[in-house]
């Protein structure tokens, strides 16, 4: 049995390499064949042949292409993403300098989203027909229908325009630089900075664990060790926190692993509203200057952090969950 | 992870237990929209919605592009009044025709978004569970690279080279939106074809494609269903966030072009809400229509789950 699991976890390892070597490749095809070769936004129209032809070289262009895509394979394998068109600094230093503000933003949103979500819920389970549920349930509804930079907008016009409580971009005042993370941290104003971003955030991504934990709970309901609780006479209350909850909350954990790697994908958004130097906003950037080696980088990394998440909700699933055959191929 | 109600474990379905001609599948679909008050309130948003889009030019005052002008004087930045039921916009269009013009691309791209997904996402599904073995694998495998790629992301940089239309962002998310649906119509395929039935088609000689169109497929089609209307709402968001980032199509005006123009022209500095909560609203309201009928499929579909 443990054998067999092992065997699983080591098959899905693999799947999950051929899967991001699989992405590296479509993405090189993308940045390679598409028309308006990236290359026209890069070589000034003025340059003359010679330089051309240096940039051209510079840039590796001129090789065949299957040369080229060795290249490439090979620099990915040790991390290096090229130097970016614009910044002239390489693409991993571009990219680990915006990562943390992501990963700070992205993880508390989560955070937040997660435990709303486990507790609401809950409660619409609990309250189940009721109008406080129906009302909650269209609420969420709404919320997931909102477009993430509506709601930006929404609470920048009133919290930052309006109010003046909350400043309307970026993560510092103006000329403030952090010398490292941990200053970033320990400063009030980045945080002052944060509260917007986070809860846009936060708004969007409440709606699947609320709706997922309160079908989660009518589910487990009808099992029979519920049944069994209630015969004992357990209090309802009892009986949904001690074992209704945790039972549900099962899928939860698969689903905010899964929920990280859409997250950071779908930041992009929320970053370029509150103008928050992370990598998606390095993302929308790179890709309007057509500065490719950066998007490519972005991309990747985006990238990467979904597939490994995938794998880890895999993972968890399979530890958590031990009836979960090892066959099974769908999450999500 | 495109489902945005939550969807329950598939293996619960209940499965209208009828085959034969398609016609017989499309009944359950009807009894949706006839049981479920959501459904039809879905619906009926989406009918007026395409009546606003076809007579646009008729309920629209101004043409939404146009610059408002009177004795040659610029019209801009007026609040909403009789001449302008919304106001206008920093150069002077008229915000309501805007908003009322912008139904057509939300449309459009609903549902193309949706009937390419449920094409896609149930052809890969019927015939990646229905013939297994290598096929399925190299389809599932594709399913799963297709999970591994960041959506907005990837949409962005194929408009960014494909060129801004509204066509290029529509192929972008089909390349994509495709991947849940297959998924699951793949596992729900795994248990139809155990069915008796289908059985019995196969033991009578039927050939492959007469077996998955005639006896399988009419076994799905609700869930298709439910993947392409949750598909109608996703699409309009993928396109309004497209459009916020700067990678719409410049000659349409969506309402994610209006939010956009309005975000850019600081609108929101001059608290002109009757600029950008419009089209904020009416965004809401496609998306949230799209949910109202999936969630009656859902009821259909996992009867478990009704009334409580």
């Amino acid at each position: 049995m443990l054998r067999a699991r092992f065997v699983y976890l080591g098959s899905r390892f693999l799947q999950m390499l051929v899967v991001l070597w699989a992405i590296a490749t479509i993405l090189f095809l993308i940045f390679r064949y598409m028309p308006g070769s990236p290359l026209t936004a890069y070589i000034d129209p003025t340059f003359t042949q010679e330089q051309e032809a240096a940039v051209r070289k510079q840039f590796g262009l001129d090789d065949p292409m299957i040369v080229q895509y060795g290249i490439y394979l090979k620099n990915l394998t040790q991390g290096n993403l090229g130097v970016s068109f614009f910044q002239k600094q390489p693409v991993w230093d571009v990219l680990m300098d915006a990562a943390p503000n992501t990963i700070i933003l992205t993880s508390i949103a989560l955070l937040i989203a997660y435990i709303w979500g486990v507790v609401i819920g809950s409660f619409f389970a609990w309250w189940r027909g009721s109008r406080f549920e129906n009302t909650g349930i269209l609420l969420t509804l709404m919320t997931r229908a909102a477009p993430e930079f509506f709601v930006g907008m929404l609470l920048l016009s009133l919290f930052s325009f309006n109010l003046g409580w909350f400043p309307t971009s970026g993560i510092a005042g103006p000329g403030v630089l952090f010398d490292s993370v941990w200053a970033q941290l320990r400063s009030g104003d980045f945080w002052r900075h944060m509260i917007l971003p986070v809860a846009t955030m936060a708004i969007y991504l409440q709606g699947l664990p609320t709706l997922l934990m309160r079908s989660n709970m009518l589910e487990v309901l009808d099992e029979d060790y519920v049944v069994m609780a209630r015969m004992k006479g357990f209090s309802e209350w009892r009986i949904m926190m001690a074992h209704a909850a945790r039972n549900a909350m099962l899928p939860i954990v698969t689903a905010m692993t899964l929920g990280v790697g859409y997250a950071v994908g779908g930041n992009v958004v929320v970053e370029t509203v509150f103008s928050w130097p992370g990598i998606g906003q390095l993302l929308v950037r790179a890709v309007q200057s057509h500065d490719y080696p950066l998007a490519q980088g972005a991309f990747l990394l985006i990238a990467v952090v979904i597939v490994v998440m995938n794998f880890v909700a895999d993972v968890f699933y399979s530890i958590l969950d031990p009836r979960v055959s090892t066959t099974r191929n769908e999450v999500g | 992870m495109i489902p945005s109600t939550t969807v329950a474990p598939v293996t619960e379905a209940a499965q209208p237990k009828k085959h034969g001609l398609l016609t017989g599948a499309l009944a359950p679909i009807v009894l949706v929209f006839k049981r479920d008050r959501s459904a039809r309130a879905g619906l009926i948003i989406y009918g007026v919605m395409l009546i606003i889009a076809i007579f646009a030019p008729l309920i629209a005052p101004h043409n939404p592009t146009a610059v408002m002008e009177v004795d040659g004087i610029w019209q801009s930045n007026k609040t909403p009044g009789s001449d302008y039921l919304l106001g206008t916009t920093n150069i002077g269009r008229d915000i309501f025709s805007q908003l009322i013009y912008g139904t057509r691309p939300a449309l459009y791209v609903g549902f193309t978004a949706a009937i390419s997904t449920v094409v896609i996402g149930t052809m890969i599904g019927l015939i990646s569970g229905y013939f297994g073995g290598m096929v399925d694998l190299f389809l599932m495998r594709l399913t799963d690279v297709c999970f591994g790629i960041p959506f907005t992301p990837f949409v962005i940089v194929l408009v960014a080279f494909l060129g801004p239309n509204i066509w290029n962002i529509v192929l972008a998310m089909s390349l994509l939106f495709w991947r849940d649906t297959a998924r699951v119509i793949r596992s729900q395929v795994l248990t139809v074809r155990q069915r008796p039935f289908v059985q019995a088609a196969k033991l009578a000689g039927a050939s492959d494609a007469r077996t998955i169109f005639l006896y399988v497929a009419p076994n799905i089609l609700a869930l298709s269903f439910l993947y392409g209307t949750l598909a109608i709402g996703w699409a309009i968001l993928t396109e309004a966030s497209v459009s916020f980032l700067g990678f719409g199509d410049p000659s349409t005006v969506s309402w994610g072009y209006m939010l956009q123009d309005a975000y850019v022209s600081q609108a929101l500095g001059r608290g002109a809400y009757y600029w950008f909560i419009p089209p904020g609203i009416t965004t809401m309201l496609a998306v949230m229509a799209g949910f109202f009928i999936s969630r009656g499929f859902e009821e259909m579909l996992f009867p478990r789950l009704r009334g409580r």
